[in-house]
């Protein structure tokens, strides 16, 4: 009973925030709405037993990119004012876009059936994860790393000053 | 009542279709980029979840939310360079404006 009432809170805070994301008119207000929909998700990770992908969750997510989104939006300021009109012509075509994707999706979830397991995970899963990232998944985590190099360098050489 | 694999993926669905409604309907880059990162974390859920109640011995799952995670943050820093660079040229971030290369 206790962990439904935490799992529809967090829902609340995931979800409410999310539509002050997609809907404000205030796009710094927008910005500082993924904060809690980011620290639900956090909080999801943490009721799944996923403590280390939570750490990083809030590292990355609540840390760094939203002061990376508000940096922009501070620098762009010219499209970004409260009276400048934030939403497109297409509102009532996208409304109903995503409510038919949410309602298929929904339907398909609703009548699956899910092979569960009914095993329990282990109590700390870091060192398993640390142990697959250098063993069975190390193509992965070095093919990322190098996303990781060209993107930096790409940001730093799209985002630089002409001469 | 216990909290089931489909909790998860209802609310994960729903975040995913907030961020489609945000991507669809934003005027502005970066307000389209948040919209994107809506749709991410929800899959980020639906990794984690599937890990824990279909397969809660091993860590695929995590091992794949977090490669997720590394690609959102690098997706972020190209998208918000290029939206940096289309405002400096162009004097504008709303994508309906940014049209030079329509016909």
């Amino acid at each position: 009973m206790g962990e439904l009432a935490v799992f529809i809170i967090l829902s609340a805070v995931i979800l409410i925030p999310g539509v002050i994301v997609v809907t404000s008119g205030n796009i710094v207000r927008s910005a500082l709405s993924l904060v809690p929909t980011f620290l639900g998700v956090t909080g999801f990770y943490i009721m799944l037993q996923a403590e280390f992908v939570a750490g990083i969750q809030v590292l990355i997510y609540a840390g760094a990119i939203t002061v990376l989104i508000l940096f922009v939006i501070m620098l762009t300021e010219g499209g970004s004012g409260v009276e400048v009109r934030q939403m497109n012509e297409q509102v009532p075509l996208g409304a109903t876009a995503a409510l038919w994707l949410a309602f298929l999706m929904l339907l398909v979830f609703l009548r699956t059936p899910w092979s569960l397991s009914p095993g329990r995970p282990p109590a700390y899963s870091a060192p398993a994860i640390g142990s697959a990232f250098l063993t069975n998944y190390a193509l992965i985590f070095e093919v990322t790393s190098l996303v990781l190099l060209v993107a930096l360098i790409g940001a730093i050489v799209i985002a630089r000053r002409e001469e | 009542m216990t909290v089931g694999l489909t909790h998860y993926l209802v609310v994960s669905t729903l975040l995913f279709c907030l961020g489609l409604y945000g991507v669809l309907t934003r005027r502005n880059a970066v307000a389209i980029l948040m919209g994107i990162e809506l749709m991410l974390n929800a899959g980020n859920i639906n990794l984690v979840a599937f890990n824990r109640y279909v397969a809660p011995g091993a860590v695929a799952g995590h091992v794949f939310a977090l490669v997720v995670i590394t690609l959102a943050a690098c997706e972020a820093a190209i998208g918000l360079a290029l939206v940096m660079a289309a405002y400096r040229s162009l004097e504008t971030i709303h994508v309906d404006e940014i049209n030079v290369m329509k016909w």
